[in-house]
């Protein structure tokens, strides 16, 4: 603890871009599997669940980057998840006036979003140690980056398991939905499949830079 | 730097300054959830309204109005009046204020959990007109089909819900067949593949029907009038 001095990140697109992609909470951290599993049977589903972490995300991480300087180390865990539970009780209630039935559908999931260490963890690692307005986008971009892998999980699922996308149809009359896809099982499935693909993106780009930069240091 | 400084101060912090945080933090989280509650009850209260309309509309074919009821053993009192006991029904009209069904909650013990669905009851042809699901968690793309499969729902297009002689019970108790086996009008053809959700479905119906059913007939009179002309009829 004492050797990292807390450099504040100077704001860069990169700040954004990363949650995207090189740290996305889902395929590369592996945060939040949770919801990433549970709620992923359709992809209003995962819009729905995307944008509700994603404010909570941005909201309570703005909260505690105001407050890193007021918050004892001591009490900081408590403190964080007072805030999370706050604006994961907004979300709920706003969940609520805008539409029940989405509300029914993503069930004890909002809930629990208190629960998902992707906030949690980006509060620790993140928010508490940056400066508003860098806090402010990267956790925008981190919420986008978990949007984004719900809704890689939610189309290929609902598509698959359903045959239609925001429900609208798109195969063909002749399809036989693959029932196991909105099941729970599919969504191991479907999220295996994706890590393999951006596991073997990942193998082939460093591949590449290894054999761009000449016969260096093999291994 | 700053930190060799920062990490023994905080190292040091006084317990009245880490409860003085905590208790600002949960003032502040009060006062949001508190705003944000206010704020969205009555939209909220407001969509609980309408999509119990919706339901009641669409278990009761050609209704537009309703007057909620409460309905038990000693008989009909408005709802809000806040006397009666028993059920919760509700009466729905159309335009010009004809009674044209009763719908009616129930709920039975389906695959995974309660199957809780809302169904409309006509006391002029004695049957079922509609049911609607309103909440479970049947394995979809099986036994979630009770709630949209259209071979299904016209299971309860017309579904005979008559009184026996006596009047106290139906006539011939509503239960699910197999697959393609309705031979009667009391009969619910099951969905193939789903018979747990299907007969969860016409149990709930039964066993709501077999104690609504001789109600509804007793005191069909007084809520038969339209929502309006309660109170300024003497009949």
């Amino acid at each position: 603890m004492v050797k990292l001095p807390h450099q504040e990140e100077r704001l860069s697109l990169d700040t954004f871009l990363r949650g995207l992609w090189e740290e996305n909470p889902v395929f590369v951290m592996l945060l939040g599997m949770c919801p990433v599993l549970a709620v992923t049977n359709s992809t209003m589903n995962a819009i729905a669940m995307g944008l509700a972490t994603t404010f909570v995300l941005v909201a309570s991480s703005a909260l505690i980057s105001l407050l890193r300087r007021l918050i004892p180390k001591q009490v900081r865990i408590a403190s964080y998840i007072v805030i999370i539970a706050t604006f994961v009780t907004v979300v709920d209630y706003a969940i609520q006036a805008i539409s029940l039935d989405l509300y029914n559908a993503l069930g004890a999931f909002i809930q629990l979003i208190v629960a998902n260490c992707v906030i949690l963890g980006r509060a620790e690692a993140y928010a508490s140690k940056q400066r508003l307005h860098t806090t402010l986008i990267n956790s925008l971009g981190m919420g986008a980056g978990f949007t984004l892998a719900l809704l890689a999980l939610g189309t290929v699922r609902e598509l698959l398991g359903n045959g239609t996308l925001l429900g609208f149809q798109i195969m063909p009359a002749g399809f036989e939905p693959w029932v196991v896809m909105i099941l729970p099982p599919g969504g191991f499935f479907v999220l295996g499949t994706w890590l393999l693909l951006f596991a073997w993106l990942k193998q082939r780009r460093e591949r590449r830079l290894l054999e761009g930069g000449g016969a260096t240091h093999a291994g | 730097m700053s930190d060799e400084q920062a990490i023994p101060a905080t190292s040091q912090t006084p317990g009245f300054r880490m409860i003085q945080t905590l208790w600002a933090i949960a003032m502040l989280s009060g006062l949001l959830v508190v705003l944000v509650y206010q704020w969205t009850k009555p939209i909220i209260a407001e969509n609980q309204r309408v999509a119990t309309e919706k339901a009641v509309f669409t278990v009761v074919p050609g209704a537009s109005q309703r007057t909620d009821f409460i309905l038990g053993d000693a008989g009909v009192t408005a709802e809000g009046d806040g006397v009666g006991e028993g059920e919760t029904v509700y009466a729905a009209f159309d335009g010009q204020g004809n009674l044209k069904g009763i719908a009616l909650a129930a709920g039975a013990q389906g695959y995974q959990d309660i199957v809780k669905l809302l169904y409309g009851y006509d006391p002029a042809c004695a049957c079922v007109r509609g049911i609607k699901i309103l909440k479970m968690t049947e394995t979809p793309g099986l036994g979630d089909k009770i709630a949209f499969d259209p071979a299904f729902l016209k299971n309860f297009v017309a579904l005979d819900a008559s009184l026996n002689a006596a009047g106290d019970g139906l006539a011939h108790p509503i239960k699910a067949v197999k697959h393609g086996g309705k031979s009667h009008a009391w009969e619910v053809d099951s969905i193939s593949g789903a018979t747990i959700s299907s007969v969860a479905v016409a149990n709930a119906i039964n066993r709501s029907m077999q104690r609504m059913a001789p109600l509804i007939q007793r005191h069909l009179a007084s809520m038969s009038k339209p929502p309006q002309s309660i109170a300024g009829e003497s009949n």
